[in-house]
């Protein structure tokens, strides 16, 4: 009974602050009506983070709506026999998972939502060599995150610089990739496109939809109004 | 002659109607012979629009549960599979919790409505006791509604606010162990979470919506001068001379502020249904994991003024019961409104200076404990070690202190500043 009513206490009393709130994180630079970037980071999203991670309430032909057919969809973004009304799901088991990394990979699905945009662009830019960690890597945003650095291939290593009299932190590109810098903080740029967009499918299309109901009740208040008034003439 | 027949056929059938139901009377009594006073101003929409959000709320549950899954491992994809695979499905959700917000901004103007025109006051107690009941009904309906969908924030949300009660001398315990229905939140407190949203509390809310209706068509609206429009009546037809028949004219007046509520409600549902993270937060699309507990655990923003006086006070003898007391304290206040008022006026049109300072005062703290609760406590920073008394305490801790005493003086102190208040005269009629 004690400790429960310690916890109580701990609950309630002030919460310490997030830990990674140090890190400036950088802007993303997306555009959620480009659909070429997003077309790619759905590349860079089956191919690269879709063996570990799931999407699961993300179904495949959900993808028609940054511009690709089912017959581009099946050859060019499916792997494993999947019917294109399936979704994202993986074949890893959430028990190896977990012995494996020390954590059970999180669904995607809506990531972005519980993230932000700039939380995944950082991160994803944010992996340093890290000796230390049992996957020999480590990530500024995500102190000690489970996750190895599954694109390091395209970005290459980078190590942290620490500036002992400014006590600054500085990453610094030791082994370049197959991507120059540019190129692979576009490659993010694209997937964080992807993954915003795979949070909220209908998100743009339904703003379209909301602009003709704000005009539709703009209508509504301007009849409303002189309806009023028509009827309060005779109120003094 | 074809026009008269019909005319005369459904006026049979009214007239068969009527002697077996009071359907004309009623209308009668509650739209078309109620008289209201004719000088309500903007203040007086929110009442409407609350019964407008009632009704959306209601509608749009009724769908969100024909396809929501009560269950822990099944909620939190449910709601994910109504916001992308059931048919606008997405838009009934966001109406929905964009609802659930939106009601306490309408209550909230609603009461704020009542406290500068002293709509509690003699004879009207009963409507706002009935409405103080309708708002803490309305805060347990949101609290069971926001555990729903399974998210971080409706998971760990609940697991503070049950262990509240815990803090009860001797039988805390039980009831959070009743309440909850397992030792911690589980499928067991969904379920039951489930049962309170859907079924339990909108039947006591609806019942208590009509009690607030009934009440206030017996005594009749107060208006914006406080006077009562019964005390002159044509002699004639016994008719208020300042009353104007609700329907129509406050009926198309109503559909006005209609139209306005609902280009801001939906340009919150197409634009910004998170709102920024206080009508959706961030955390909740992280489903619910026992394990881990978040950094920074805040509950919505409707509550967020009460969270802040439950933390602002300190632990006592190693017991927490103190700042939960507080906190129920100052929810529960505002029904000794009408006993605490002693001024001889109702509307702040005729109170003196005194009174409107400390109602500007009690909004100003509302306000500020609504936004320190939204934030950990160390979001200021702490006062230097050196300083005098508050030496290394968290500055939003030291504020929200303050505020919670001005809070809670706005009511002790009302039979006080109330009486010694100068007034003006208050008009024999109502104003334009």
């Amino acid at each position: 009974m004690k400790t429960k009513l310690l916890l109580v206490l701990a609950l309630l009393m002030p919460f310490m602050a997030i830990a990674n709130e140090g890190v400036k994180l950088d802007h993303a630079p997306i555009d959620p009506n480009n659909q070429a970037s997003l077309q790619r980071g759905a590349k860079v999203f089956v191919n690269y983070c879709l063996n570990c991670h799931s999407a699961a309430y993300m179904r495949y032909n959900r993808l028609q709506d940054i511009g690709l057919t089912d017959a581009q969809i099946k050859s060019n973004l499916m792997f494993a026999g999947e019917k294109v009304g399936d979704t994202m799901t993986v074949a890893i088991q959430k028990a190896d998972a977990k012995a494996w990394f020390g954590a059970t990979p999180p669904d995607l699905s809506v990531e972005a939502r519980a993230r932000g945009a700039d939380w995944l662009y950082s991160y994803l830019r944010g992996f340093y060599r890290d000796d230390t960690r049992p996957t020999g890597w480590n990530n500024v945003v995500y102190d000690k995150v489970a996750m190895p650095h599954v694109l390091w291939s395209l970005q290459g290593e980078q190590v942290l610089k620490i500036d002992e009299k400014t006590e600054s932190h500085q990453l610094v590109l030791a082994k370049q990739g197959t991507m120059t810098p540019a190129e692979y903080d576009e490659t993010i740029a694209d997937l964080v496109n992807y993954l915003v967009f795979m949070a909220e499918p209908f998100k743009e299309r339904d703003k379209h939809l909301g602009l003709l109901v704000l005009a539709f009740l703009g209508l509504l208040f301007v009849l409303t109004y002189y309806l009023k008034k028509e009827f309060w003439k005779d109120i003094h | 002659m074809a026009n008269n027949k019909l005319q005369q056929a459904s006026t049979n059938l009214l007239g068969w109607v009527d002697e077996r139901f009071p359907l004309t009377s009623n209308v009668k009594a509650h739209l078309t012979e109620y008289y209201a006073p004719k000088n309500f101003n903007f203040w007086y929409f929110f009442g409407s629009l609350a019964l407008l959000v009632l009704v959306l709320q209601i509608l749009t549950g009724i769908f969100l549960t024909m396809n929501y899954k009560p269950e822990a491992t099944l909620a939190f994809a449910s709601v994910e599979y109504i916001m992308r695979d059931v048919s606008w499905g997405r838009l009934i959700r966001y109406m929905h919790s964009t609802g659930a917000s939106m009601f306490f901004v309408v209550v909230y103007l609603h009461m704020f409505r009542g406290l500068i025109y002293g709509s509690y006051r003699t004879p009207r107690e009963l409507i706002w006791l009935f409405g103080v009941g309708i708002f803490l009904v309305l805060m347990g309906e949101a609290f069971f509604g926001y555990l729903l969908p399974w998210g971080q924030m409706s998971y760990w949300g609940a697991q503070v606010i049950i262990n509240l009660f815990t803090s009860i001398p001797f039988i805390g315990p039980d009831i959070s162990l009743w309440l909850r229905g397992d030792y911690t939140v589980s499928d067991a407190t969904l379920n039951r979470f489930f049962a309170f949203h859907v079924i339990a509390l909108p039947l006591v809310l609806l019942g208590l919506v009509v009690a607030h209706l009934i009440a206030l068509h017996e005594v009749g609206s107060n208006n914006p001068d406080g006077v009562e429009i019964k005390k002159h009546k044509d002699p004639k037809t016994k008719i208020p001379l300042d009353g104007i028949p609700f329907h129509p004219y406050y009926t198309v007046k109503d559909l006005v502020g209609v139209s306005v509520f609902l280009i801001v409600f939906s340009a919150i549902i197409f634009f910004a249904p998170e709102m920024g993270g206080y009508f959706l937060e961030a955390n909740n699309f992280i489903p619910a994991d026992p394990l881990k507990t978040p950094p920074h655990i805040a509950p919505v923003w409707y509550f967020t003024p009460y969270y802040s006086i439950l933390r602002a006070v300190p632990p006592i003898l190693n017991s927490q019961f103190p700042g939960v007391a507080a906190m129920g304290l100052s929810v529960v206040s505002f029904a000794f409104l009408p006993w605490l008022d002693r001024s001889p006026v109702k509307s702040i049109r005729y109170r003196g200076n005194l009174y409107k300072k400390w109602l500007a005062a009690f909004v100003v703290s509302f306000l500020i404990l609504g936004y320190l609760g939204t934030e950990p406590s160390n979001v200021w920073g702490q006062f230097a070690p050196e300083t005098l008394i508050v030496g290394g305490a968290d500055r939003a801790t030291v504020v929200a202190r303050i505020f919670s005493l001005v809070y809670f003086s706005f009511f002790a102190l009302m039979p006080w500043y109330t009486k010694k208040d100068k007034t003006k005269p208050v008009p024999e009629r109502v104003t334009a």
